[in-house]
């Protein structure tokens, strides 16, 4: 067992420069022990994958409040695993609405968290994805 | 990619996942670090350029290093970056921001850049530091940028690590008491005077020009957010490495750094086995007693051997780089203070 801090890498794809979500999640994380590597807003999903790999984040976290979560989350897995970093999971969070859930899950998304989800429940969640990823290492 | 044979490999093809494993495997004391530490040892380590860029926070360091990544790259230059945040010391959690205002290279793959965060330590870098650099440097990045945490006047771990350290000030952080002061002001080679375009930007430039006469350092004024300036830093910068490495104050620096890194690895390993030792012992009512017999009765020698307190006090470090002959020859005969 690791005693390391984990690594996260959150970032907000696309357009919407709501960031009040993905600050909170960092911020909560950083309390929390992990070192989280903030690229801020707008950025590409291959600038995301670029970073994650780069940085050898233990997972990805993604915040999304335009409605475009179908397209974009989905291409943050198709640019991490053309940047050599398919394994990295991956997780969401935004206004996304329940019945887009499991398209995403079947998309590869490992946790989605919608407004309301106890900030515990993601601080354990994010923990599970990277405990299972630095156990592969 | 699990072997160190595999990931050393990868680093020499630059590729980046290996770069970043690498230097994950390095900042979190895994067994297989020590095979890739060894491959360090090469002639693009030894060639590169490590630039250190520190200053308090909020003075430009991320800007200006985001700046000084499209100059290099329009040069044609592949370019690392190490950029340190601070730990927290509560949660040991960390928030690495840097990135923000270095994205617009985030998919140059010639652009290679890690966030890393303090971990404990409180002289501006983190352990791992120098380690990262290196491993940047022989995934063929020359130069290397590392950028500290921001810092006070006496985070002076960056000059210890880089060939060159460039401290970034802005105008409104104080009077000019703090360009009189020891210790950082002191030991940077350029001394950038950022947010050049500030109604105060004029008076810290003339408080920080006999500073820089003094000692002979470089003076540059830039605005980082418009890329003013980038140019004659970058020049100054290389003009300055290029006069090291043929003075061979660049070996000598880096020979006298490696003995720095190794004296602090070896106090951090005896650190644990110290507080041990005191733990058991109770802290007495004179700590320094205390101390004395533990640090004895570690190393199995009699205390009377052991170095007394002012033996082992602080020694200043030798100068950095040779200093203008005399105070008076580089400031005229008045005003002269030495140090």
């Amino acid at each position: 067992m690791t005693t390391r801090p984990f690594r996260v890498l959150i970032g907000k794809p696309g357009l919407d420069g709501h960031d009040r979500g993905a600050k909170f999640v960092s911020r909560a994380l950083r309390d929390a022990g992990f070192e989280v590597v903030y690229t801020g807003i707008r950025r590409t999903p291959e600038e995301i994958a670029a970073a994650a790999v780069q940085e050898d984040v233990d997972a990805v976290g993604l915040s999304l409040l335009s409605g475009a979560h179908n397209e974009l989350f989905p291409a943050v897995i198709a640019a991490l695993e053309k940047a050599g970093g398919g394994d990295i999971p991956v997780f969401g969070g935004g206004v996304i609405p329940a019945e887009d859930i499991p398209g995403l899950k079947r998309a590869g998304i490992r946790s989605v968290f919608t407004p309301g989800t106890p900030v515990k429940d993601i601080i354990a969640s994010v923990t599970a994805l990277c405990q299972a990823q630095a156990a592969k290492v | 990619m699990r072997t160190p044979a595999d990931i050393i490999a990868g680093i020499l093809a630059r590729n980046p996942r290996a770069v970043g494993r690498a230097i994950s495997l390095v900042e979190n004391g895994d067994p297989r670090a020590g095979e890739i530490l060894a491959a360090l040892e090469d002639s693009r380590v030894a060639a590169a350029t490590i630039l250190g860029i520190t200053g308090p926070g909020g003075a430009g360091k991320s800007t200006l290093t985001g700046q000084l990544i499209g100059h290099y790259r329009a040069l044609g230059r592949r370019i690392g970056v190490v950029a340190v945040d601070p730990s927290s010391p509560i949660s040991g959690g960390a928030l690495l921001g840097d990135r923000v205002r270095m994205m617009a290279h985030a998919t140059d793959e010639n652009v290679v850049v890690r966030s890393m965060a303090t971990r404990g330590r409180i002289g501006g870098l983190c352990a791992a530091a120098g380690a990262a650099v290196r491993i940047m440097a022989l995934a063929g990045c020359d130069p290397v940028i590392i950028e500290t945490v921001g810092v006070g006047q006496a985070e002076i771990d960056v000059v210890r690590l880089a060939d060159l350290t460039a401290l970034v000030m802005a105008p409104g952080l104080g009077d000019d008491i703090q360009a009189m002061k020891a210790g950082l002001v002191e030991l940077a080679d350029i001394l950038v005077v950022n947010k050049g375009d500030h109604p105060a930007a004029e008076a810290l430039m003339l408080e920080m020009t006999p500073v820089a006469r003094e000692r002979g350092r470089a003076l540059v004024r830039t605005v980082a957010t418009e890329g003013k300036g980038i140019a004659e830093l970058a020049d100054t910068a290389t003009a300055l490495a290029a006069a090291q490495r043929a003075s061979g104050e660049q070996a000598r620096r880096r020979q006298r750094n490696r003995e720095a890194e190794a004296v602090d690895w070896a106090v951090e390993l005896l650190r644990p086995a110290i507080r041990a030792a005191i733990h058991s012992a109770g802290p007495g009512c004179d700590p320094r007693a205390t101390a004395r017999a533990a640090l004895a009765d570690l190393l199995g020698r009699p205390s009377e051997s052991l170095p007394t307190l002012s033996e082992a006090a602080f020694k200043p470090i030798i100068p950095i780089s040779p200093i203008v002959e005399s105070v008076e020859a580089a400031h005229g005969c008045c005003s002269a203070t030495h140090a």
